[in-house]
């Protein structure tokens, strides 16, 4: 076991290095540069070309490219050059936002596939069936930001239920420790503060969730489906185990491999997913941030989140992979 | 009995849960809630890049900065004009070059120190000193725009400093000596590049010295957390994770002290979400409204604020890719070729005019006799013919993905205006870009765009802010070169005495027309909103609404 998570994880080097490689030389390939980005409409071709200079962006590529390298084994991202805070900083501060979104978003994904897609399947061709399957194809096609509009026209701006931006009230004047708004809340004992936060979290969580959800009530459900017809299912049955049994026990458990194979990748799209949702909500995490960062060509933030979403996508995976030998017994990891 | 999974699961849940609860200690203040009726969020469109002016040059940094400092000289309250600021009265010398202001007395920094003649001058002496990265145009851009360079210039592209001594007389007189005459002085002044910091704060927290490497500038310490000024307002916290910054009242001002107690600029970089935003009461006003927007805003009782039009958008000829274009019939043609009055009232905000001059008639020297070219399309095309450009073709480059105060929807710009010019048989060859970094490097270098449409927002109420930056000089983006209106501009800018500068700016202004570089198209007002209860503040041309005399009514 051991073994196997330290050869994950070594593997991670060379995945880092060729991703960073071909991602910066695809980025400075881009026309343009952040120097007009910084100016806009009063720069001059002189102060480009300085700003150019200035940030060494007039240097050879693979120059440019080792000095990244070099700064990246002191675990150092670099300066944004929108922002001029560290990449690190501005990751660690705005990084928080985004897990608790995702974390929302998958709770509710898991909360709410799982039991619709086994209900589907033990009720196939009934009504619960067919609207979950076609509830499911919608999600699948509705875009993020579309949906994150609707909600947020019928629930915050019409009903006034929830917010309609932000992480939480800014008149609350919470206060800071990790970041995670809802563990800061908890942490501080202000409990208005953390219940806001949470209160944040519902309309682009739900947003969020909804392409997670639906892929999961359909491989929730054909998993089940094939499950149940399988032999041992039917003996459980014959010897007379109670229901509760067979479905808690037999079933269920037998289904979960490809599900949470499935819950593995998405966890790595929500990372992408997030970019539009928070851009829509307003919501301070990494996702809003990188989209403002492509417009102005801030070469430190994108390399960083890229490398960032890598690194979650290979631990989120490794945890998959660890998982399959608790639910399945049968499955070594070596 | 061995407890089920999902039940150990939540017990562990609510045990982690216990276990932190509490660890931390509360920093909130019981006050830091507070009425509600006394605290205005208000939603921007993007973070601030940073706290101290001097470094800023974007619009979010600016606006923080004009309610926590103050400048010499500012614009009048909703205009453009210069009226006092910490300065009472300031007059030149016979010569022009040096200016003697007196200051206000009484008046402290938000860390208890005194403002005076001293104070001024350690802020002056350090821009003009400035050193290494701080001469870099990314972090002194508006110094440099106005002053041109430092006192030991650490770059080629820099030339010769305006500035150039400052002199503390007693402390409430300063004199501040310029290397010659400029349009700019006193005017740009009242940029909040140029507010006045506390010295002691300026030493403490070590403010010029921005670090790291030419390719890493950070910021010192001041500049993200300790900006001080004299404002109405003083800097409370910059909660970047919340994308929240918090400024509260300054009990200590000099003057008519801020009614609101708490001011928070609340960052949606997205404009539906500001205007989702304002109708769900997360925020009581916003900036940047969509021109859309304005009336359904009116009618649902918000108060929408319309900034009286202080820019341009032109339509730019280059006359270096395209020999055509260097014939002055060609763009004569072009000119009468577009139906501007249309463009203005189906695709601009109420209140929007078609321009005649480069700049808009708020400004002194605006000129209303010029050459107009009136759209007729008959004209254009016997014009055309006569140039022998019958069968002209031009590439007309637009931008996408933005809107600008002068310019809500380029791409209905673009189409009206391509419209009118194939219309008198132009043939147009459209090339869309993305707005930056796409379109603002393919239309400000090289010579492979024909015609574009850009504009201006002005910083400070004086012409040449507008046309100066335009035509002063040859630039890429015209692509001509008239040393005879190059020497216009230099002789109207060295000019002292401002009532025969602002003649010369109408002659400016006739001249350019006649030479048509490009067609000034029209000045659009940018509108500002604020919750249905909130009253008090006043639209400036220049941006400069002042939050401290915001309240909500009772």
């Amino acid at each position: 076991m051991f073994r196997f998570i330290v050869r994950r994880l070594l593997q991670l080097i060379p995945t880092l290095f060729g991703l960073s490689l071909l991602l910066f030389i695809w980025l400075r390939r881009l026309p343009g540069g952040p120097e007009t980005a910084i100016l806009g409409e009063r720069g001059t071709p002189e102060m480009r070309a300085q700003i150019r200079r200035s940030m060494g962006l007039d240097e050879p590529i693979l120059v440019q490219y080792g000095r990244f390298v070099r700064r990246l084994i002191r675990l150092d991202l670099g300066t944004s050059t929108s922002t001029k805070r560290s990449v690190v900083t501005e990751f660690l501060e705005r990084f928080p936002g985004t897990v608790e979104l995702s974390i929302t978003a998958m709770v509710i994904a898991v909360g709410i596939g799982i039991p619709l897609g086994y209900l589907a399947a033990r009720r196939r061709g009934r009504l619960l069936d067919h609207l979950s399957v076609g509830g499911s194809l919608i999600g699948i096609c509705i875009p993020v930001f579309f949906l994150a509009f609707v909600l947020k026209a019928i629930f915050a701006e019409n009903l006034g239920w929830f917010p309609s931006s932000g992480r939480q009230d800014p008149t609350l004047g919470a206060t800071r420790i990790t970041n995670f708004f809802v563990l800061d809340g908890l942490m501080t004992r202000e409990w208005d503060a953390a219940a806001d936060a949470l209160w944040h979290l519902v309309l682009p969580g739900i947003a969020l969730a909804s392409i997670p959800l639906a892929i999961i009530v359909r491989i929730t459900r054909a998993s089940v489906l094939e499950v149940l017809n399988e032999d041992f299912v039917r003996t459980a049955e014959a010897k007379g185990l109670t229901e509760r049994t067979v479905r808690g026990r037999h079933v269920l458990r037998n289904s979960m491999l490809p599900v949470v194979t499935s819950i593995g990748l998405q966890t790595g799209l929500l990372l992408s997913g997030a970019v539009l949702t928070e851009t829509v909500f307003a919501f301070s995490g990494i996702g809003a941030f990188v989209a403002e960062a492509i417009g102005q060509r801030d070469y430190p933030v994108l390399m960083g989140f890229i490398l960032i979403i890598a690194v979650v996508y290979v631990l989120v995976n490794l945890l998959v992979d660890l998982s399959y030998s608790f639910i399945d017994p049968r499955v070594r990891v070596r | 009995m061995r407890a089920s999974r999902p039940k150990a699961a939540v017990a562990a849940i609510a045990v982690a849960a216990l276990a932190v609860a509490g660890c931390a200690e509360s920093d909130r203040d019981d006050t830091s809630g507070g009425s509600k009726k006394d605290v205005l969020v208000f939603g921007v469109a993007g973070d601030p890049k940073v706290l101290d002016p001097s470094f800023a040059s974007d619009g979010e940094s600016l606006r923080v900065a004009r309610q926590v400092f103050e400048t010499l000289v500012r614009p009048e309250e909703g205009g453009t004009k210069v009226t006092p600021g910490l300065a009472e009265s300031w007059t030149p010398d016979a010569a022009g070059t040096t200016w003697t202001f007196k200051l206000r007395s009484g008046v402290k920094f938000h860390d208890g120190t005194d403002f005076n003649a001293e104070a001024v001058c350690v802020n002056f002496n350090r821009w003009y000193n400035a050193k290494g990265l701080m001469q870099s145009p990314d972090v002194t851009a508006y110094w440099q725009d106005v002053m041109g360079g430092f006192a030991k210039n650490e770059s080629p592209e820099l030339g010769e400093s305006l500035f150039k001594s400052c002199t503390a007389k007693d402390a409430t007189t300063v004199d501040l000596a310029f290397t010659r005459v400029s349009s700019k002085v006193p005017a740009a002044l009242m940029l909040p590049s140029f507010s006045i910091h506390s010295p002691k704060a300026l030493e403490q927290y070590d403010a010029s010295n921005v670090g790291g490497t030419a390719e890493d500038i950070k910021y010192p310490e001041y500049a993200t957390a300790h900006p001080t000024g004299t404002g109405p307002f003083k800097f409370k916290s910059w909660d970047v994770a919340n994308k929240t910054l918090t400024l509260e009242r300054n009990e200590d001002y000099a003057g008519n002290k801020a009614k609101l107690k708490t001011l928070i600029f609340k960052t949606i970089s997205e404009e539906n979400a500001r205007k989702q935003a304002l109708r769900s009461g997360d925020i009581q006003g916003y900036d940047l409204v969509g021109p859309a927007d304005v009336d359904p805003l009116k009618n649902e009782g918000f108060n929408v604020l319309t900034r009286p039009a202080f820019n341009i958008l032109y339509l730019a000829i280059n006359q270096k890719g395209n020999p055509k274009l260097a014939d002055i019939k060609v763009r004569q043609a072009i000119a009468h070729a577009l139906n501007r009055q249309a463009l203005v009232d189906s695709k601009l905000p109420p209140g929007a005019k078609v321009a005649l001059n480069f700049f808009p008639d708020t400004v002194e020297g605006w000129n209303g006799e010029v050459t107009n070219y009136d759209y007729n399309p008959e004209k254009a095309k016997q014009l055309l013919a006569e140039a022998g450009a019958s069968n002209l073709s031009l590439r007309f480059h637009y931008p996408t993905e933005v809107t600008r105060p002068y310019m809500p929807s380029p791409k209905d710009i673009f189409e009206l205006l391509s419209a009118d010019l194939k219309a008198v048989g132009i043939n147009v060859q459209p090339i869309p870009l993305k707005w930056s970094p796409d379109y603002l490097n393919a239309t400000t270098s090289g010579a492979k765009h024909d015609l574009h449409f850009l504009g201006w927002t002005g910083d400070y109420g004086d012409g040449y802010n507008f046309i100066g930056t335009f035509f002063d000089r040859q630039k890429d983006e015209w692509g001509f070169n008239n040393p005879a209106l190059f020497a216009q501009f230099k002789d109207a800018d060295s000019t002292a005495d401002p009532a025969a500068r602002v003649e010369k700016y109408k002659a400016l202004n006739k001249a350019i027309m006649d030479f048509l570089p490009g067609v000034p198209v029209s000045h659009s007002p940018p509108a500002i909103v604020f919750g249905k209860d909130v009253t008090g503040i006043k639209a400036s041309p220049l941006t400069d609404e002042r939050y401290a005399t915001a309240e909500f009514k009772s």
